[in-house]
């Protein structure tokens, strides 16, 4: 990301030197790269902006603000006044819900109240980030390599399946219990994914369809497979399985100060997977041929390379991928499978793989983008009293945001970056 | 800067040649003309006033109208529909039906009036391509311009379709239209231009009368005197590399375009196939690279049958291979240089293995082959590739399979929109690889390249190799196989096999 901004900078020093004499200081030079629309720029305006038109929307959205419309032209410094304090206070709610709560800290240095209560946000934003960058780096993955893998979502729950079984059904001892869930997890999702790469290279059936309609069987099928003997928890009289044995469970990693405090094992395992995936795309053959794949199988089968069997390895892999993300959710915090074990995790992971404009470490830091929106908006639905709803809208804004970078660059005025390659990203897998 | 401070001037009923490398920025020039493009800085007079052309449309209310290189017509549709769109009349009032008629009718009054011979009743993509560009220039005429603007209109056309087109401009002129005629064939130029502007690096080199020599135009082309012949001595062709018997091959659409073709390379020779774009040389390439599926025939490497292996495994082979279009099949544009020098090799000693590639083996090779091939990008290999310019993107694909042992070399359209220096360059490495004793198979829509470069010809036409012949037969006698039109003089033909 850093390497991006200066090179702007330099750009924009040989671009902009009939226009503008070049800004002699560093710091200078970082402003005005800045201003100019590079990858990193566009991204902040974007979340910056759906803040904004979220902000807009909360204020229109409460019954108190739509009172002041009445007497609006009488007495306008009242809606103003309520309309500031509403969304300052929504967004004051989702900051304290997903960093860091000052008051709790101070409690905390005081002595009057728990540690736990300090770090409870970051952990419910660890905690729904490490399975958002996994399956955003499927989305990404497949993205990279020429193909469009809606099908993140019936990847993630057949990881999820998969680890869950090998979960309750396996007893093995502690430690290589959670590596072979783990490994399950993401062996039920490459086969999942290896589906749609097969029928793609052997059939040229479009990834797209075939992932769509898989969702679904993998949908269903979790919904069958739950009520299943064996598979339903003999104890309860609804659909959910069996609990995962302790022994295959993430590990709560601040367990020690306090119950409430769920981040675990998965989001290391997150970090380490996005730093292989970032290797493996850099300095590994198949990241090569995938890379070259993805920008011209054309040239690439004039070359020699296999694009049948790179698109069949692309979708394994981001299968696999997905399926690690459902495996952390089902064994790290949701225990039992159920019909909606995985919730939105693998559609999320769409835009958190757009949002990282498919690469690994912009993935990562868009999952916790994602993960702190989703913590911060459950606490500022139970404070505010504003619907959760809301941060799916604004979560979409930023993504459409960063996906038409015209728009933000119009409403800025940005100047050009000649690195850009920002339009052009989006568009490629249609 | 496409352009740089150009003056033109065309006088009423001229013909007026346009000449230039390619990326000289003839085209750029005619784009602002015909209100592509706006100009950063000059004017434009049209009977001595000045007119402002925003587009098309401007350009045609002021009389200019423009055949584009790549023809702007609707396959699909019939001659009558394709020259009334855009400028479709309706009768019926605010119904608005086409009036196919009127249509009709003007397109067979103008093809009479300057004798095009043009059917308005023939379904476009029916058409060969020579009388496409007829239609094209029906177009024009129907929208009553003065000045034609035809760009690099010979590029598609065989001989004898030429000689037609350059009878329709001596019609054209007659009539009084003027015509700017951009090119970068001297022959042509001379045969019919009144005065020959010549344009080099966005800037007027000159003007000259039609009877300056082919040499001197050149070298004002090019800026520096030019060989235009390659260099080289007498052929020692060794034993067959590539034999090629029976080809049978279907284009995308399953049509067959190769239809029963043989051909031996030798080692130490040339073997140059001569043909009009589109009769099934691309395909029969395709197949023996292993591309695309044959239907019927055999092809043998060394005598070894290539039948069954892979694009991957026909490379290792020792067989080079220059795509014939280098943008979509030769090179990854967004890769760097250095990328795209190793994409046939990247998983080999010493840049990669099986599971890991190695950055830095790569990026030095690179650096080497820069130098070696003369490649004008940055010296480290690290710029993307699609930032070249169109000669030296093709120097590193020729760059890329020269750095192997080759014992067959296939190059399809070698030089295709590639500047003078570069064909130069590229000529002579080839000349070099056929004196190392590899046998190189050559295709080419250029004529003169394949006469240059080629010890033996091979005609193809619809799909069939027609004739072999010497690079020294006459020229009027290799454009009528092209049209294929075949001799009985067994002497210098021989017709292709039949089996089919």
């Amino acid at each position: 990301m850093t390497e991006q901004t200066t090179a702007s900078a330099e750009d924009l020093a040989a671009a902009g030197a009939d226009q503008l004499p070049p800004p002699r200081t560093f710091a200078g030079r970082f402003l005005a790269s800045m201003w100019t629309a590079n990858t990193v720029t566009v991204t902040v305006l974007a979340v910056l902006l759906a803040l904004v038109i979220g902000g807009i929307l909360i204020a229109i959205s409460d019954e108190a603000v739509r009172a002041t419309f009445s007497y609006f032209f009488s007495r306008p410094s009242d809606f103003f006044t309520l309309s500031w304090d509403k969304v300052s206070d929504a967004y004051a709610q989702l900051f304290k819900g997903s960093i860091v709560d000052p008051a709790t800290v101070q409690a905390a240095v005081n002595g009057t109240g728990p540690w736990e209560r300090v770090f409870f946000p970051i952990s419910e934003t660890l905690t729904y980030a490490a399975p958002l960058a996994l399956t955003g780096l499927a989305f990404a993955v497949a993205f990279r390599g020429g193909l469009f893998n809606i099908g993140v979502q019936g990847q993630a729950i057949m990881g999820a399946v998969g680890a869950a079984i090998a979960g309750f059904l396996l007893p093995l001892p502690v430690g290589i219990h959670l590596v072979v869930a783990l490994v399950f997890g993401a062996a039920f999702g490459g086969m999942y994914g290896f589906v749609p790469g097969f029928l793609k290279a052997r059939t040229g059936a479009h990834e797209v369809i075939t992932t769509i309609m898989l969702n679904y069987v993998a949908l269903f099928f979790l919904g069958w497979l739950i009520v299943q003997k064996g598979i339903q928890d003999p104890e309860r009289s609804d659909a959910i399985s069996k609990p995962v044995d302790d022994s295959a469970q993430l590990t709560h990693l601040l367990g020690f100060l306090g119950p409430s405090l769920r981040v675990n094992l998965g989001i290391v395992v997150a970090i380490l997977v996005v730093a292989a995936i970032a290797w493996l795309l850099r300095r590994s053959t198949f990241g090569f041929e995938l890379r070259a794949v993805g920008l011209n199988p054309e040239a690439s089968r004039t070359a020699g390379i296999g694009v049948g069997s790179t698109y069949v390895m692309v979708m394994t892999v981001a299968g696999a991928l997905a399926g690690l993300g459902g495996a952390t959710i089902v064994l790290g915090t949701a225990v039992s499978l159920t019909g909606a074990v995985i919730g939105g995790v693998g559609f999320d992971g769409l835009l958190v793989g757009l949002l990282g404009r498919a690469k690994p470490w912009g993935v990562f830091f868009a999952a916790l983008l994602f993960g702190a929106l989703s913590a911060g908006g459950n606490r500022m639905q139970s404070f505010s009293g504003i619907s959760l709803e809301l941060v799916g809208v604004i979560q979409a804004l930023i993504v459409i945001f960063v996906a038409a970078p015209a728009l933000v660059k119009t409403v800025f005025r940005l100047r050009p970056a000649k690195v850009s390659g920002l339009g052009t990203g989006m568009s490629k897998g249609w | 800067m496409a352009n740089d401070d150009i003056s033109l001037t065309v006088e009423p009923g001229e013909i007026h040649a346009l000449l230039g490398e390619n990326g000289a920025g003839k085209s750029t020039l005619m784009n602002v003309l015909y209100g592509l493009l706006q100009p950063d800085e000059g004017e434009i007079l049209v009977d001595d006033k000045p007119v402002q052309i925003r587009g098309p449309r401007d350009a045609i209310a002021a009389g200019i109208g423009m055949v584009h290189q790549h023809f702007m017509l609707v396959p699909v549709f019939t001659v009558a529909e394709n020259v009334m769109l855009g400028a479709e009349q309706t009768t019926g009032g605010p119904i608005g039906f086409l009036d196919r008629r009127r249509a009709r009718k003007l397109v067979r009054e103008v093809s009479d009036r300057y004798r095009l011979a043009v059917d308005p009743d023939r379904t476009v993509e029916d058409l060969p391509v020579g009388v496409q560009q007829r239609v094209e220039i029906v177009k024009a005429l129907t929208r009553e311009v003065d000045l034609l603007i035809l760009d690099e209109p010979t590029a598609v056309l065989t001989p004898q379709e030429t000689e037609d087109l350059l009878e329709i401009m001596r019609t054209l002129k007659a009539a009084g239209k003027s015509i700017v005629f951009i090119t970068h064939k001297l022959k042509e130029v001379k045969a019919i231009a009144d005065r020959i502007t010549v344009i080099r690096r966005g800037r007027t080199v000159g003007t000259a009368p039609p009877d300056t020599s082919e040499e001197e135009l050149a070298s004002l082309m090019v800026g520096r005197s030019v060989l235009l012949r390659v260099d080289k001595g007498a052929s020692e062709a060794g034993a067959a590399v590539l034999d090629v018997a029976g080809f049978a091959v279907n284009d995308d659409r399953g049509h067959r375009a190769v239809d029963g073709v043989d051909l031996t390379v030798r080692a130490g020779e040339v073997l140059g196939i001569a043909g009009v774009q589109g009769n099934g040389q691309t395909e029969l390439i395709e197949a023996i690279m292993g591309l695309r599926p044959v239907v019927a025939g055999t092809a043998t490497l060394d005598g070894r049958p290539m039948h069954g292996l892979s694009t991957r495994e026909i490379l290792r082979a020792g067989v080079g291979y220059v795509p014939e279009d280098r943008s979509v099949d030769g090179l990854v544009k967004d890769f760097t240089v250095a990328e795209n020098l190793v994409l046939d090799i990247y998983n080999t000693e010493p840049y990669g293995t099986r599971w890991v590639v190695r950055p830095e083996a790569i990026a030095e090779s690179a650096r080497a082959r820069i130098e070696q091939f003369d490649v004008r990008t940055d010296a480290s290999g690290q710029a993307t590739v699609g930032t070249l310019s169109g000669g030296n993107q093709q120097k590193v694909i020729v760059a890329r399979e020269f750095s192997r042992p080759l014992k067959l070399f296939i190059a399809a359209q070698p030089t295709r929109g590639v500047d003078v220096g570069s064909i130069e360059f590229i000529h002579r490495q080839i000349v070099h690889e056929r004196g190392e004793g590899t046998a190189v198979l050559l295709v080419s829509s250029e004529l003169d390249e394949v006469l240059a470069l080629a010890d033996r010809v091979a005609v193809m036409y619809r799909g069939r190799v027609i004739a072999v012949v010497s690079p020294d037969t006459p020229r009027e006698e290799i454009g009528l196989l092209m049209a294929g039109v075949t001799t009985d003089d067994p002497a210098t033909a021989r017709t292709g096999s039949e089996d089919d």
